[in-house]
């Protein structure tokens, strides 16, 4: 790693030289850049370019109170190197404004909308700057993430009506669908406009189920803000603690014993099985295959009932703990959780042979919802979506955490398909491969220490990133902490916040009916992304 | 054909026989929290660890006494670890459900008092029986975090749980529904749509709110985006507490709704 490093730096340094200011973050992978807003695109474009690095996140910073200014850092990752390129510009109060990178960049182009939302900077030459996060029912000059804001405010609701991409011509008609749905599912508005019964265009407005999760994370002591991380998501909690624990971890400086690895490797591969088995039986709902969607729920709630026995909760909450985990897998308990998942196997294997043996149903599934390789990579699409369109792509093999570097596994990869059936296959594989890591980590795993207790105090003005692959795909969180053990910011980006762009572009030809499969084949959590 | 018929008969039936059978929660579960007030000194630990402000102290008869709400409580279990005298007890009772939020208050030293129901509840109740039999439920998530939506997802779809057994359907919108089962703090994006959710619901309606976040705003109280508990927005009749309530809870909860168990 060391020596990706240095290359990474000695590039820098030759091309950019003193428009840039390079410097090294304590930790061995991140590498952080300096510049100012007119270099800032130059910067950009030549990451992207020479490196192929991608936009992973774009996290902005309220540093008033520190230097004086606002910050915003574009987190760049490297593909196939434990790296991460992280360029950062000041913006001043005064000219509260950035170049917008999203022309170039169009994986940028929501970060800068939410930022625009939550402090009030402005991306200047964006091509479609709207409210994205607020819905527009924030009076003028409040922006919740701004230190100057107290998280308690009750701010009155404000009359807005946002507009709707709108297409007109003959026999085009607009089918306008939620907050409240018909189904038992998260709230979010689309309209499709459509021509007959297949979609010309779709548009769709989350973010409903916003609820300050970011501000919240600044008003809590480190140790609670861990169950406000749990509860980022539901069927996500799992990869959420880790990722938390992991950025505050990184911040002290502590390493977790080998045992906490293991077992925190389990519990996420569990939280992937149970979320995969349940995605594939909820897929054959979209198609009406009620016998599927019966059996996958069956199967999913054998492993909820698993975890229960684990940890307590049915959604692995209450596991995790910072520094290692809060209970023991015991030889009892291990030979049950081995035993339960060979049968899981065996039940599962029979279920997709009967769904993969139905013509009518892969009939659905075929050529549906297509995503392309481009389109996807320009977005920076991640995680289930991005491997059924040939993207390679895991946080579990580029950037290992927990016991991912001990055990040995293989990600599923579909070249040129990028339809519902894609995303089925990557995840049916994915079941076997997480059965296969978990039962390696049985094997590895040595008796010892649990957990290593933190100094009293975590250092303050330190920052890290912390990643995770969720079962929908990689979560990126950035971390900034204060004084007396407070959080300064606590960035988190979940997969489904790069997965929703795409959907618009997988929906047009499709027809209407189709669309909750192609929604359920993605399965994009809202509350992971509205916050 | 003949394989979907052979997977269908190999599996036979799974359905649960909650709640005529009790199938009590695993060991590690956390429910229902216990304070023994004889070991508690005061110490304020639990006061201090809790991420939710559940514990508070209060004053009543001229006694300070600790107080626990279980509408607040997300379930973490940290009171237990942090209590040096082992005062607090966390037991994998699950059933929680109430129609009156004053119970579901812990009084750790003051003698219980039975909580005085107003006439307007036992009107309302005599009301709720037209449904004891059949009853049309629309979910409605007010900002939840997806864990409860998928309960009720589990309850609703999977075949171990099948709500329909008891005559409990969910329907597709709020005009055929008797019941909402509300979920989430709720958040200020979705208020206009709930409340509007609400008067498309005909007369007369029973409205469930579901887990921590929608009994009292949870881990997302007092915040900006969000307001502290769905009675804030619309009457609330029922109470299912839990950060999720697991799918036995929610039959539980309504199943005493609709009097078809005794408390």
């Amino acid at each position: 790693m060391k020596e990706h490093r240095q290359f990474y730096l000695d590039e820098l340094t030759d091309r950019f030289k003193d428009t840039i200011n390079i410097t090294k973050s304590f930790l061995e992978n991140e590498i952080y850049i300096s510049t100012k807003k007119e270099n800032l695109l130059d910067v950009c474009v030549y990451l992207r370019e020479t490196f192929h690095a991608g936009l992973s996140a774009m996290i902005g910073n309220d540093e008033r109170s520190l230097n004086g200014n606002f910050r915003i850092y574009y987190v760049f990752s490297v593909p196939h190197a434990d790296i991460f390129l992280i360029v950062h510009i000041p913006v001043s109060e005064d000219h509260p404004e950035f170049p917008s990178v999203t022309t170039k960049i169009p994986a940028a182009h929501w970060y800068e909308r939410e930022i625009k939302d939550m402090f009030g900077l402005e991306p200047i030459g964006h091509p479609d700057p709207g409210t994205l996060v607020l819905h527009g029912n924030m009076p003028e000059n409040t922006y919740p993430l701004r230190k100057d804001f107290d998280v308690n405010t009750r701010v009155p609701l404000q009359e807005s009506r946002l507009p709707f991409f709108k297409v007109e011509g003959e026999g085009v008609f607009e089918i306008p669908v939620g907050p409240i749905h018909a189904g038992i599912i998260e709230p979010g508005h689309f309209r499709f406009s459509a021509v007959g019964d297949s979609i010309y265009y779709l548009d769709a407005k989350l973010f409903y189920t916003h609820k300050g999760t970011e501000k919240l994370f600044e008003t809590m002591p480190y140790t609670k803000a861990l169950f406000l991380a749990e509860r980022i998501c539901g069927v996500c909690a799992a990869s959420h603690a880790t990722g938390y624990c992991q950025a505050i971890e990184k911040v002290a400086g502590v390493e977790i014993p080998p045992r906490a690895k293991f077992i925190r490797t389990i519990v996420l591969e569990l939280e992937r099985l149970y979320n995969h088995i349940g995605d594939v039986g909820n897929i054959c709902a979209g198609a009406a295959f009620l016998l599927g969607n019966a059996h996958g729920f069956r199967i999913r709630e054998r492993m909820q009932q698993l975890n229960e026995t684990i940890c307590g909760n049915r959604y692995l909450r209450g596991m995790l703990t910072i520094g290692g985990v809060r209970f023991d897998i015991n030889n009892d308990l291990k030979q049950h959780i081995l035993a339960t998942l060979s049968e899981v196997k065996k039940d599962f294997k029979e279920l997709t042979k009967i769904i993969f043996a139905s013509s009518s149903l892969l009939d659905r599934f075929e050529t549906t919802g297509r995503l392309s390789t481009e389109i996807a990579k320009e977005l920076g699409v991640v995680g289930v979506a991005a491997r059924a369109s040939g993207i390679a792509t895991d946080t579990r093999l580029i950037h290992p955490y927990a016991a991912y570097d001990k055990v040995d596994f293989d990600i599923p990869i579909f070249h040129y398909e990028g339809d519902v059936l894609a995303r089925i296959r990557v995840r049916v594989d994915e079941v076997y491969q997480s059965i296969y890591i978990i039962e390696q980590c049985f094997d590895k795993m040595a008796p010892g220490p649990l957990k290593i207790p933190l100094e009293k105090e975590i250092p303050p003005y330190r920052h890290a990133l912390s990643y995770v692959e969720s079962p929908r795909g990689e979560n990126i969180y950035w971390i900034a902490t204060a004084p007396d053990n407070r959080l300064f910011r606590y960035k988190v980006r979940s997969p489904s916040f790069c997965n929703w762009p795409a959907i618009p572009f997988a929906i047009p030809d499709n027809i209407v009916p189709d669309f909750p499969l192609i929604n359920k084949s993605f399965e994009l959590c809202y509350s992971c992304t509205d916050l | 054909m003949f394989t979907k018929f052979q997977k269908s008969f190999q599996t036979g039936v799974v359905t649960s026989r909650y709640p005529k059978e009790k199938e009590p929660a695993p060991l590690r579960f956390r429910g229902r929290i216990e304070i023994d007030h004889e070991k508690c000194r005061h110490c304020n630990a639990c006061v201090e660890v809790c991420p939710t402000n559940a514990y508070t102290w209060v004053e009543e008869k001229g006694k300070r006494y600790l107080q626990m709400s279980h509408a607040k409580c997300i379930f973490c279990g940290m009171c237990e670890e942090a209590c040096p005298f082992k005062a607090v007890t966390i037991t994998n009772d699950f059933e929680l459900t109430t129609k009156n939020k004053d119970n579901l208050l812990v009084k750790a030293g003051l003698d219980e008092t039975a909580s005085v129901e107003d006439l307007g509840t036992k009107l309302k109740e005599e009301i709720f029986s037209v449904f004891r039999r059949s009853l049309h439920v629309r979910e409605v998530d007010a900002g939840s975090c997806n864990g409860c939506e998928w309960e009720v997802a589990a309850l609703y779809n999977s075949p171990v749980h099948d709500l329909q057994r008891f005559g409990i359907d969910i329907v597709a919108s709020p005009r055929h529904a008797d019941c909402l089962l509300v979920t989430g703090p709720p958040t200020r994006n979705l208020e206009a749509a709930l409340i509007k959710t609400y008067h498309s619901t005909p007369d007369p309606k029973m409205v469930i709110a579901l887990g921590a976040c929608a009994c009292s705003g949870g881990i997302f109280s007092n915040c900006y985006a969000t307001k502290n508990g769905i009675d804030n927005v619309v009457p609330v009749d029922v109470y299912i507490p839990g950060c999720p309530p697991r799918p036995q809870a929610i039959i539980y909860g309504f199943l005493l709704a609709l009097k078809r168990i005794k408390k």
